[in-house]
């Protein structure tokens, strides 16, 4: 299917030129003289880094972006001649390899150094060594952003404190130095009230797929609706507008009874409720959507959409803490949890959703998050009594996507499915 | 009688097995998978059509009198002519798609030399086909592609040489031809080959009154083969012309079928040509989970294939040299081809061949037991399918591993498990109908 058949909504159209108005604005700092600071999705700190007209540049966007261009591939090759090994994280290497290939933007200008690099540091640990390893090239200050890890399954005053004084000490005074700009708290408090107009119509309609039939794919349609929220337009009227669009289209489809939109159009059957847990594949998204909607499959929830923050537990940016709730943000973002409290996350969704099952998509190059995911499904299975799957892929190494393969355990789950839900109504 | 029919493409072999509507298995046929999967579907079921009539002509002929202790001798001399008509009929096949081939500017000036080179070796196959299908003869395969083709090799090169021909320009013939002849499932009426087979038979003296056997066999031909309902599954299920509803994930397929042959069973591994498969199934061979390998398919069947072709014997030879060792040699590679690297190192290094193979068929078994812990570990009954399940050296090694991890565990292990896939597709095909 080619680019022109794939149906656009208004939020769509919306979303794509906030993005390309952000690449636009990232080329040309030679013209305007803003600032960049780079930075990663979980614990990104827009809000702030706003307050000090700098731009935000993702690393791990610009990959996922070079995965879905079909770039990747190639950006990994040539970071694997740099002497990356295979088992590297790809999107450290995506970027790496980007960089050395002119570091061009999809606009097809090249996108400038960091001014900064701003490393929230909130679970995962590869962040560190990728930012390591750009400090090296780009020699530019770097200020890091301790997040406590939630090791014992909750937060503390103590921690809470902790990064504030970071951020009041470190953070805040390298943003001044870096951009020139004086730090203004109101400022701030306004960003983050922005913030949290967006966040509570994100939530309204991530929970729109508690409706049977869903009107919404939390999965491959709601990597798309984080958009905005998880990058550079957290706190920006965009932001807000973009959501008040995205809600209005999905009331439109309640009201009309419409299933989810996929490249192809409707999806008219829902079959199976799936609950999945991590990221897609990015170097072959299309195929793998399809393989799902192809079949009447359908994600009502996963834990990928709330990596940048678990606004759907309550969480809101609020203006009258800004720096405590900056805190309380970067704690509580999924990749900030130990096990028991992905697992207890995961149970939720599975009862709260109604769905079928679990579905792991464990990353072959991402040891972090892959540990313990197994363990995991089989502690969902044991607690819900729901089936549960397991396949392997990349993020953007377009060589760890085996289709026949995903295919095939995918067709296998969804039959599984079928079979126990039959064996269940001739039981009862 | 209606029949129920399962598919299982694999990626080395498609399978077919026929049941009727009490679930009992009335015929199995298998065939290679080509790169053509309709005609591997086509002939697999019809090779199980074929055996299901021998399991009618069994039935229409155990109450006749005088018989007893005679059928299955008879039955055995019934298949190989039988066999042997069919071979003699696709032999002609090959004869007129090689003349037909015959043709071009490569052939120019040289067709009747050719020509009468084929006539020749064709009249000589046909003539060795009765050795072929003796009594007692061991053939190398079952497929047409293998026993032609050998024999084809040794008779052109001799008939080539007599007549000054190049014989690589009649390989250049046969190599084209046997593809399309490969491709085309057997022609002809069946009750007609049968009938062949059943006047030869009886000329040869198979030590039973014609009278006697030509009845039930003419009755058990006279019953309508109805396909009603056909499932496909394997690697190549969307290939197949069928309806979505009628293709099953081979999981589910291997997880019944395994279930039908071993009630009991809870654990089932599945060592295939290019996959691995752990499933655990519930009482009611429902699957309740499964693993199976992913991005490299080191471990399965084909790895013994490749190891077999670098050790020059061939895949059935592997397991009894392998159960000659007497230690075994560790073999460390998770690869094929870095297996393939150890073996000639190892062999340089003076190990024996034995024990490197028994070492190889330890890492196969290894690989497996950690797609089967992955799976949720083994429970009793556990049931092993599959191609490599016929390799008594890869059993052993399994029996071995699993008394070490699981303790005492009841290990299923039938001849027919290569079966096991459509055995299951049947059974959905069966309860798709009769449910």
């Amino acid at each position: 299917m080619s680019t022109q058949d794939v149906i656009k909504e208004a939020s769509m159209l919306k979303q794509k030129e906030m993005i390309a108005n952000n690449y636009d604005l990232l080329t040309s700092t030679r013209g305007h003289g803003r600032k960049v600071a780079s930075t990663f999705v979980p614990g990104n700190l827009n809000e702030l880094i706003m307050c000090f007209d700098m731009l935000n540049n993702l690393p791990e966007i610009n990959a996922i972006q070079n995965g879905m261009k079909k770039l990747s591939g190639g950006y990994i090759t040539e970071a694997e001649k740099g002497g990356h090994s295979e088992d590297v994280c790809t999107y450290v290497k995506a970027d790496l390899g980007m960089m050395k290939r002119g570091n061009l933007a999809p606009n097809g200008k090249p996108l400038p150094d960091p001014d900064l690099l701003l490393l929230s540091y909130t679970g995962c640990f590869t962040f560190m060594k990728w930012f390591e390893l750009l400090r090296a090239e780009y020699n530019c200050p770097t200020v890091m952003l301790h997040v406590p890890y939630q090791g014992d399954g909750k937060t503390t005053q103590n921690m809470r404190d902790y990064i504030v004084k970071q951020l009041k000490e470190d953070v805040i005074p390298t943003l001044e130095k870096v951009s020139g700009v004086k730090f203004d708290i109101d400022r701030l408090r306004e960003n983050l009230r922005r913030s949290a107009k967006a966040e509570d119509d994100l939530v309204w309609v991530l929970e729109t797929a508690k409706n049977k039939p869903t009107p919404i794919d939390a999965y491959f349609g709601g990597v798309y609706y984080i958009g905005p929220i998880f990058t550079a337009f957290r706190g920006t009227d965009d932001a807000v507008e973009y959501y008040r669009l995205l809600r209005a289209e999905i009331e439109e489809r309640m009201r009309q009874g419409l299933g989810p939109l996929t490249p192809e159009g409707e999806m008219k059957e829902q079959k199976y409720r799936l609950v999945v847990e991590g990221p897609p594949n990015w170097t072959s998204f299309r195929d793998f959507w399809k393989m799902f909607y192809d079949e009447g499959a359908v994600v009502v929830a996963s834990t990928y959409t709330k990596v940048g923050g678990m606004y759907d537990l309550g969480f809101r940016h609020d203006p009258d803490h800004p720096l405590e709730s900056l805190a309380d943000y970067c704690l509580g973002c999924y990749t900030n949890r130990n096990l028991p409290q992905r697992v207890d996350l995961l149970e939720k969704y599975i009862n709260e959703y109604e769905a079928d099952g679990l579905l792991i998509n464990s990353i072959k190059s991402c040891n972090s998050f892959s540990a313990g995911q197994l363990l995991m499904m089989r502690e969902i299975e044991k607690r819900t009594g729901k089936p549960g799957a397991f396949i392997e892929t990349d993020l953007v190494d377009p060589r760890y996507f085996s289709a026949a393969n995903v295919k095939n355990r995918l067709e296998s789950y969804f039959q599984m499915i079928d079979q126990k839900r039959r064996a269940l109504a001739s039981a009862a | 009688m209606k029949c129920f029919i399962g598919i299982d493409l694999g990626s080395t072999t498609t399978k077919a097995v026929v049941m009727d509507e009490t679930c009992a298995v009335l015929g199995r046929g298998i065939t290679n998978s080509r790169s053509n999967y309709d005609t591997a579907a086509a002939v697999s079921k019809q090779e199980a059509l074929i055996d299901t009539r021998f399991t009618l002509f069994r039935r229409g002929l155990s109450d006749v009198s005088g018989l007893s202790g005679k059928v299955d001798g008879f039955l055995a001399d019934l298949e190989r002519h039988f066999r042997r008509v069919q071979f003699v009929e696709q032999l002609n096949d090959l004869e007129e798609t090689c003349v037909r081939n015959t043709a071009g500017p490569r052939f120019h000036g040289r067709e009747t030399a050719i020509h009468e080179t084929l006539a020749h070796v064709f009249a000589k196959l046909r003539q060795e086909s009765f050795e072929i299908f003796a009594p007692g003869a061991k053939r190398r395969s079952d497929f047409f592609r293998d026993i032609a083709g050998s024999r084809f090799m040794t008779v052109a090169t001799e008939a080539c040489k007599e007549a000054g021909l190049s014989f690589d320009l009649v390989l250049n013939v046969y190599d084209k031809s046997i593809i399309e002849v490969e491709n085309r499932p057997p022609g002809g009426a069946m009750e007609a080959k049968f009938l062949a087979a059943l006047d030869s038979t009886l000329t040869d003296g198979a030590g039973v009154d014609a009278e006697a056997v030509r009845k039930p066999v003419s009755a058990a031909l006279g019953i309508p083969l109805e396909e009603t309902y056909v499932v496909g599954t394997g690697y190549g299920r969307v290939r197949l012309p069928f309806p979505k509803e009628h293709i099953r994930s081979e999981i589910l397929c291997h997880g019944l079928g395994a279930h039908i042959m071993y009630n009991d069973t809870r654990t089932v591994l599945d060592i295939g040509g290019q996959d691995t498969k752990a499933i655990q199934v519930d009482p009611s061979g429902i699957v309740e989970n499964f693993q199976m390998n992913d991005r490299c398919a080191a471990g399965c069947g084909r790895y013994l294939g490749y190891i077999a072709d670098e050790m020059n014997m061939g895949l059935h030879e592997l397991g009894p040299l392998a159960m000659k060792s007497t230690r075994s040699v560790r073999i460390n590679s998770t690869c094929t081809v870095f297996a393939g690297a150890e073996l000639r190192d190892r062999l340089a290094l003076g190990e024996k061949r034995e024990d490197i193979l028994a070492g190889l068929h330890r890492a196969i078994i290894l690989r497996a037991m950690s797609i089967i812990s992955r799976s949720g570990g083994i429970r009793d009954q556990f049931t092993f399918t599959g191609g490599v399940a016929k390799n008594e050296a890869a059993v052993r090694e399994l029996k071995k591993l699993i008394k070490e991890n699981y303790g005492d565990v009841t290990i299923n292990i039938d001849p027919d498990s290569i079966y096991t896939g459509a055995l299951g597709g049947a059974a959905f095909a069966q309860r798709a109908v009769m449910n």
